[in-house]
């Protein structure tokens, strides 16, 4: 069993049955060698390469994620502020507008106003002119009942017979019509 | 050993056959600079660690590709180990810690291909990683607080009579680590390839014997179950291994605990 | 020729109690992993961040079934 191991590493059966390939002393420094060559590879593949590269990617990811947050909250920021804006300028085209109403009625009343004080104005004229010619038809209507009834007294007079003077007749058509 | 006692055609257990060292090139005793199948899987490895960390992360995409994605895995992973570990003053041994981490994963992942050769399975390659580190770390510890660095192994909470005791029980822990550390990995990734090999010898039953009905395919289930567990166990080494070095930088950087 | 018998004989007898040690090693990782998984179901939101506690424990309990292993080996092959 303890057969010398040092000679023996390329057959692999004698080796085999040596013992445990591990413990074979002869193999120790062709396997440290190149280990060493290959940490110090992959050290500065590592180290000179990709880390900084990858580093750089997530360092730069980081910062798109936080520049595009912060586009995203100013860009909330703007829309807030547009509603805002445009809240006030809709108040302001409504109170605006109340008050262009509010004008437009005034000056409405005034004319209504103006016109219907003119109208009344006409109005009351005509009337007037109204209650002139009326009271002329009126009095006109008067001397016509005298000139008919003193006319019809002097018919009536001479019709019975009797005889009188024109102005007997009058004078009693008069202040019959007084009477 | 059974493969002796079995005639010619017999089963054959050689479970420690896949571990030898031979020249790539023809025969011949090894020497320090002989090609041989070490040579020809960590040179894979490195091949591997280049595809993804060089090549997957060219694009630099914001959005990755795949092959970027395992590449920032791998190096968020490793990043945040050694920072939630060791704190800020942690981060600038990263590449260090990464390049353990990163051969150790690779050349795990390698050795489950079948037939190939895993370094990290040979003592004297994690012997080497893991007296690397101890020496590396002691290094620091007292190049960073000199003569303060052995306090660590003073302990100043303990009672007085205490101490001497806690104090030699630390010490002799403390020149363990690299022993452990090394041997917990060689161990690990040696035992797990042995017993699929092992398995492996009793699926050709079938061919030998009556047995051989149920012997294989229970063996072939085994072989299949051990894979898996091989695989977790390539992933959990390399993380023990790398968390183990964390923690002992963090005792190299803080020495005392806090 | 006996006594060299003998001590083949002796050799897989202390492999094999050697071998003992795994199994009682599993027996802590075993206790271990239980007793993460107690806590965690208790206190789910502290799991995550002593996962790595879970492992470093799990390490040192492993390896020294690991060295119970190695001794095996050393006795199976190389002594």
């Amino acid at each position: 069993m303890s057969t010398t191991t040092t000679e023996v590493a390329g057959a692999a059966h004698d080796a085999a049955k040596a013992g445990m390939p591990q413990l074979d002393i002869a193999t120790f420094p062709n396997q440290i060698f190149w280990l060493l060559v290959t940490l110090v590879t992959i050290y500065l593949i590592l180290s000179r390469v990709a880390l900084p590269r990858i580093g750089g990617t997530l360092a730069n990811r980081k910062g798109t994620i936080t520049a595009d947050l912060a586009a995203a909250e100013e860009l909330k920021q703007k829309a807030v502020a547009a509603e805002a804006a445009y809240n006030e300028a809709l108040t302001n085209a409504r109170s605006e507008a109340a008050k262009i109403i509010a004008a437009a009625k005034a000056d409405i009343q005034a004319d209504l106003n103006k016109a219907i004080a003119s109208a009344d104005a006409e109005i009351a004229a005509k009337a007037a002119e109204s209650a002139g010619r009326i009271d002329e038809i009126r009095a006109g209507a008067m001397a016509a009942v005298e000139t008919v009834a003193k006319d019809t007294a002097a018919e009536l007079v001479g019709a019975l017979g009797g005889t009188a003077d024109a102005s007997a007749i009058s004078a009693a058509v008069t202040a019959r019509l007084k009477g | 050993m059974a493969g002796e006692a079995q005639s010619e055609g017999g089963l054959v257990f050689h479970p420690l056959d896949q571990f030898m060292v031979k020249p790539l090139f023809g025969e011949g005793p090894v020497q320090w600079y002989t090609i041989t199948n070490v040579t020809l899987w960590m040179a894979l490895g490195v091949l591997a660690v280049t595809a993804i960390f060089v090549f997957g992360s060219r694009g630099r995409a914001l959005i990755p590709s795949r092959a970027q994605s395992v590449a920032e895995l791998g190096y968020g992973f490793v990043h945040d180990m050694i920072e939630e570990v060791t704190g800020h003053d942690g981060v600038k041994y990263f590449p260090y810690v990464m390049t353990l981490f990163v051969f150790i994963l690779a050349s795990n992942m390698l050795g489950l291909i079948p037939g190939s050769f895993t370094p990290t399975s040979h003592i004297a390659v994690t012997a080497v990683l893991g007296f690397g580190v101890f020496i590396a770390i002691t290094l620091l510890g007292l190049i960073n607080h000199g003569l303060g660095f052995l306090g660590m192994f003073w302990m100043k909470d303990a009672p007085l009579f205490l101490r001497p005791i806690i104090a030699v029980i630390e010490i002799v822990s403390y020149f363990v680590r690299p022993v452990s550390h090394s041997i917990r990995l060689a161990g690990n990734v040696m035992a797990g390839h042995a017993v699929l090999k092992v398995f492996a010898a009793f699926a050709p039953l079938v061919l030998i014997s009556g047995f051989g009905i149920i012997v294989t395919p229970l063996s072939i289930l085994a072989i299949t179950a051990i894979y898996a567990l091989e695989v977790l166990v390539a992933i959990i080494q390399a993380y023990v291994f790398t968390i183990l070095t964390c923690v002992y930088l963090k005792d190299a950087l803080h020495p005392g605990g806090h | 020729m006996e006594l060299e018998a003998a001590a083949a004989l002796g050799k897989f007898f202390g492999a094999g109690l050697a071998a003992i040690g795994s199994g009682i090693a599993a027996v802590g990782v075993g206790n271990i992993a239980a007793n993460f998984l107690a806590g965690a179901l208790r206190n789910p939101s502290a799991a995550g961040s002593q996962t790595a506690t879970l492992f470093i424990g799990l390490a040192f309990a492993e390896a020294l079934g690991i060295f119970a292993f190695l001794v095996a080996l050393l006795l199976m092959f190389a002594a």
